[in-house]
């Protein structure tokens, strides 16, 4: 019994990581069919802006607010991270919409971007870029407004991104001379966050060892889903998302802003990233590569799901986690100590964190062979662009 | 037709094309308030297209849609519906997984401050429709194609169009809900005031118009009051 009980405790810890990370992805690949390969750099985001928000409290005036400064990050990672999603959706995905391979490279392209970005980003740098930017959106106001209608426009906008990139890099350079600036913010090394002391520690129940910060993330996830699901069911912005992802076109027709509504979506998933990225730092070291770790499972876990359904990620989620750590911890050969030698080795080959992940997307991979819309289908007739 | 009045809609010299092929030929058009105008023509002449066109979801060539002396050819379909115009497609589209309720919900969307403003469901809608109000709960793909098109226009009425598009309202439809739908639409114009631009098949439900155009070809080759279409014309234009 306390085997299984444990089994069931450590599974749902690594589940609920899981049904986190992928939540904001149900949302965002899940509703808006947007295969966002950014999501994890969101998550790192959401990561290092907690290392922030512990930096700026450690030492200083506001060190009484240490204790709870992980409860601070929540929602400062949520905006950062549904922020940078915002200006990503504006930018780059919502001129690709309905072409998701170019989504995919794209939002590749951009996860590379911002992983290099976190490594060598400076004070020097983020000026130059601010002035980059600044320049590159001022520019049109300042010249004559019948300049945009010439044939020649594009030409125009060619010139003053090249100058805004030039002026950029000047600014950047010039300031890196200086020591202070040119220090990197975050370097490529990774980060260690110190959760407070009611974090650390764990709680005994019996033979049951529970860590609270595993805990801590099992509430911060049961929170965030009855929050999504609270938006997406009683809100008026969350019916709205309903009917545009069930029928676009009408939902314009009848007065929905559709592009708000994707702009909204878009901003809800980063943040949920974001907020999944706070949680992380609870494990244990985070670098810039964070993203890379948990994208891959956050797809299979809303596919396996089955896609646009909410419940479908949250059991695939824990089921993954579940049957990960049963694997990984090779707790069979404990329920059944007398196993044949074969199937014994068969399960020590297997009892390792890393070859537990082969054994369970292969078998998530055979799964989807025979049902292919997942756990959870949608039923009845889809409407599906 | 005295144009001395405001036209709630005026179309004039409209072209749409589908890529390269020219769909909607110089199209001049108008509906006057509190006029119901039938749009009559055999299968794949543009009439569904005129109202895509209407309401957004098409942009046109060349050429100008008015509402209410308003330029609205720019405009995305939601500014337009916000403007006042309600629209009733083909196949209802009505939104699958939401609830009846919901359905009619969103109808108060294009009322000013939308949904955020506005959570109260006219009970004339109910009057209207009765079997609305019993599946208040229901899934709306899971009502009939009659109940649907009853629910699409209930919809389309919560936000107190002043110009309701309604494109084949009785298209495979049992004929007792088409006589209700029939007269549900007399009676909206009769007791609101708002004008209705009408594409329809059944003979019957043109009768009740009181002007058409009949369209051939995307374009409009002839008009006038329904009172004076004659057999000729019916025989040319309707039969499908």
């Amino acid at each position: 019994m306390d085997l299984f009980f444990d089994t069931l405790f450590n599974g749902m810890a690594i589940g609920s990581v899981l049904v986190l990370a992928a939540l904001g992805l149900a949302v965002v690949f899940g509703l808006m069919g947007v295969i966002n390969m950014a999501h994890g750099e969101l998550m790192m985001i959401g990561a290092y802006t907690t290392f922030v928000v512990q930096n700026l409290v450690k030492n200083g005036p506001l060190e009484f607010l240490f204790p709870i400064y992980i409860l601070v990050a929540i929602p400062i990672a949520f905006l950062v991270s549904g922020l940078v999603g915002l200006l990503l959706e504006k930018t780059v995905i919502r001129r690709l919409y309905g072409r998701p391979l170019e989504t995919l490279l794209a939002t590749w392209g951009v996860s590379l971007i911002l992983q290099q970005f976190v490594r060598s980003v400076s004070t020097a740098f983020a000026l130059g870029l601010v002035l980059a930017v600044a320049v590159g959106l001022l520019v049109p106001r300042l010249l004559p407004a019948r300049w945009g209608r010439q044939r020649w426009a594009p030409l125009l906008d060619l010139g003053r991104w090249l100058l805004a990139a030039l002026l950029g890099i000047g600014l950047a350079s010039l300031l890196g001379g200086v020591r202070v600036l040119d220090q990197p913010w975050f370097s490529a090394r990774n980060i260690d966050v110190t959760a407070p002391r009611w974090l650390r520690g764990s709680i005994d129940l019996g033979a049951l060892n529970m860590p609270v910060a595993r805990l801590f993330i099992l509430a911060l996830t049961a929170l965030a889903l009855l929050a999504v699901v609270w938006f997406l069911q009683k809100s008026v912005w969350g019916m709205r998302i309903r009917a545009v992802t069930q029928n676009r076109a009408m939902s314009d027709c009848l007065g929905i802003p559709t592009e708000r509504v994707d702009a909204l979506t878009f901003l809800v998933g980063s943040g949920l990233a974001g907020v999944a990225g706070v949680a992380v730092t609870l494990l244990g070291s985070v670098g810039p590569n964070l993203g890379g770790n948990y994208i891959v499972d956050c797809f299979m876990v809303v596919v396996l799901g089955g896609v646009g359904k909410l419940l479908g990620t949250v059991v695939a989620a824990l089921g993954i986690g579940i049957l990960s750590y049963v694997i990984g911890s090779g707790s069979l050969l404990l329920v059944w100590p007398a196993m044949p030698s074969a199937l014994n080795a068969l399960v020590s080959f297997f009892a390792t964190t890393s070859m537990a992940k082969v054994l369970v997307f292969a078998l998530i991979v055979l799964f989807l062979q025979f049902r292919p819309a997942g756990l959870f289908p949608q039923k009845g007739r889809m409407v599906e662009a | 037709m005295t144009t001395s009045q405001t036209a709630t809609l005026q179309i004039s010299g409209l072209n749409v094309f589908y890529g390269e092929s020219h769909i909607l030929r110089d199209v001049d058009l108008s509906v006057q308030p509190g006029q119901m105008v039938c749009l009559i023509g055999r299968n794949g002449v543009g009439k569904t297209t005129l109202l895509k066109t209407v309401i957004g979801l098409l942009r046109q060539r060349s050429g100008s849609v008015q509402l209410l002396e308003q330029e609205v050819s720019s405009l995305p379909p939601h500014r337009r519906a916000r403007g006042g115009i309600g629209y009733v497609p083909q196949g209802r589209e009505i939104i699958p997984q939401l609830s009846v309720r919901e359905n009619l919900l969103l109808g108060l969307e294009a009322l000013p401050g939308g949904l955020g403003r506005n959570r109260h469901i006219d009970p004339v809608v109910f009057e209207l429709f009765p079997i609305l109000e019993t599946f208040l709960a229901r899934r709306g793909g899971d009502l009939s194609g009659g109940q649907q098109q009853q629910l699409a226009i209930a919809r389309a009425l919560l936000g107190k169009p002043k110009l309701l598009l309604l494109d084949e309202p009785t298209e495979g439809i049992q004929p007792s809900v088409v006589l209700d739908i029939e007269r549900a639409v007399r009676r909206i114009i009769d007791t609101t005031g708002i004008s209705v631009l009408l594409v329809e098949q059944h003979l019957h439900f043109v009768r009740q118009a009181d002007w058409y155009y009949a369209m051939q070809k995307g374009g409009v080759v002839a008009s006038g009051p329904t009172g004076e279409l004659s057999k000729a014309v019916v025989d040319r234009f309707l039969s499908v």
